[in-house]
């Protein structure tokens, strides 16, 4: 049973000034018996998430909006397994994936398909696997000979279409995504909305941040609003998207 | 393949998945040497002749000072450089490890020690383009490596083990210290003088022995690879030197991995 559990999560982040990152100041700060050093040795602390608790069950489709600094992209990466809460409890049942940024690990000097299998690794693909779907992800980017030339020589859509097609070829229990991915030419965007929508759909938890209106209600049934860390509003997605956009 | 994070992953976990998934360090470190190839065809070899001509200049101007007959420490120095340039490269790539990997640190739970892993594994493939260097001097001087070769095997592992660890600590503490991998380069460089690299053993006067070669961590961790290889065992000293430095630094690492492993990302 795939679900997601958070407990109180709370994300403190250290903010660390040149001198705290220096190892030298903190030990002379400890010579001096932290006289000088509670003054300079700048702590200062961010709270990035504020005791926020959810629980999300298989089918749930849930989005996440607010304003920018309240929280969204800290809360998918505490989400995906990147941060680990300072406080708090989460619980992942089931093999998350996150779309946060299709473009990460793309290696400009190397050719298409040595990308596809960096990439492919980097998601936790093993090699067989990679291979098994390297042909559905060289043919739906469309980008032929192509594949066997350096990506540094491709244009910037070019690009977009084969971080794509790479990252959409997995089939995650959990999908978190920042923002919509459809990308490229006219052509290109709607096979690639049509197959986002065919994985957002099989998908048994979607967790998707978003700015626009008609793509949370079209895909969320509960929204979670963000506001300085914390949630200020949770419930189904006509009503808290009503309230954060102004009703339409 | 159900996953489940309710606890905080422990240093043990990231280390064993991380070498359970050793292909995708071992592609990752091989995409970093398989970049030095796509622009020139030499490639990685390139670091290779800089090796070899650094070893003949120096070799020569050492052994020429020292008095010492090239057929002896031509090899020598040809093997002291090129491990040395394995041991620092590594713990000098080691401090940036997490910092160099902070994008997919902060977007894919990949286990840390991955990171790690391909810093080693680049490094380790580049060992072997240089090591090719060492055939040649042999040939030169027509010598053969003897049976003890087989032993620079078991040293390989030893050396990998404690570099390892080493590069686990510093790459957290550098993450967080942003300028201790000065202080480390600086150890480096000065590591390579007080060890037995560019002068031999026996070119120093017995009291000085002690200190900068049995209480050198260098010294033992160059020995059990290096004298393998010129046709000698190596003391019993350097092989239980070495073995303990590998079993208390792995100890000591993975308790500090565990104790920080989940503000790392927030350091970056």
């Amino acid at each position: 049973m795939t679900s997601m559990l958070l407990e109180n999560v709370t994300v403190d982040f250290p903010i660390y000034n040149a001198k705290s990152r220096s190892l030298k100041n903190q030990v002379l700060s400890m010579a001096t018996g932290g006289t000088i050093g509670s003054n300079s040795d700048g702590h200062v602390v961010i709270r990035g998430l504020d005791g926020v608790s959810m629980s999300l069950q298989e089918g749930d489709r849930l989005g996440l909006i607010g304003h920018n600094g309240s929280g969204k992209t800290t809360l998918l990466r505490v989400m995906s397994g990147v941060y680990h809460p300072s406080a708090g409890d989460i619980v992942i049942n089931g093999k998350c994936t996150s779309l946060i940024n299709i473009s990460l690990g793309i290696d400009p000097e190397a050719t298409g398909r040595q990308n596809i299998a960096i990439r492919g690794a980097l998601m936790g693909l093993r090699k067989r696997d990679i291979a098994e779907r390297q042909q559905e992800i060289e043919d739906f980017s469309e980008l032929g000979n192509f594949l066997d030339m350096p990506v540094r020589t491709y244009s910037t859509g070019m690009q977009l279409r084969l971080a794509f097609s790479i990252s959409t070829v997995i089939q995650p229990e959990i999908l978190i995504m920042d923002e919509w991915l459809a990308t490229g030419d006219e052509g290109f965007k709607e096979k690639a909305n049509e197959r986002l929508h065919d994985l957002v759909n099989k998908t048994k938890i979607l967790i998707v941040a978003s700015h626009s209106k008609e793509l949370l209600l079209k895909n969320c049934s509960r929204i979670i609003w963000l506001e300085h860390g914390k949630v200020r509003m949770d419930g189904d997605a006509e009503t808290v998207a009503n309230a954060y956009f102004g009703p339409s | 393949m159900a996953r489940t994070t309710s606890h905080k992953i422990t240093a043990w976990e990231d280390v064993s998945s991380s070498i359970a998934n050793f292909q995708l360090a071992a592609m990752l470190g091989w995409q970093d040497v398989a970049q030095r190839y796509r622009r020139s065809s030499l490639g990685a070899f390139w670091l290779t002749i800089n090796m070899g001509v650094l070893i003949g200049a120096l070799g020569l101007v050492f052994g020429t000072i020292f008095g010492t007959p090239m057929a002896e420490f031509l090899p020598f120095i040809c093997l002291g450089l090129i491990f040395w340039g394995y041991f620092s490269q590594i713990i000098n790539d080691g401090c940036g490890t997490f910092i160099a990997s902070s994008d997919t640190m902060l977007q894919l739970p990949v286990p840390f020690f991955t990171f790690i892993l391909r810093t080693w594994w680049r490094n380790t493939i580049i060992l072997a383009h240089n090591l090719v260097i060492f055939p040649i001097v042999l040939l030169i001087f027509a010598q053969f490596v003897n049976f003890y070769a087989l032993l620079a095997i078991p040293g390989f592992i030893l050396v990998s083990l404690n570099l390892l660890w080493v590069a686990v600590v510093l790459a957290i503490l550098c993450t967080r210290y942003r300028d201790l991998t000065q202080i480390v380069q600086n150890i480096m460089q000065v590591g390579m003088y007080v060890t037995p690299i560019m002068w031999m053993p026996n070119h120093l006067p017995g009291k000085a022995s002690a200190l900068m070669m049995d209480l050198n961590p260098f010294y033992h961790l160059i020995s059990v690879i290096r004298n393998p290889l010129l046709g000698d065992p190596g003391t019993g000293l350097n092989w239980l030197v070495v073995t303990a430095m590998a079993v208390i630094g792995w100890i000591v690492a993975l308790l500090f991995l565990n104790r920080y492993r989940s503000r790392i990302t927030y350091w970056l």
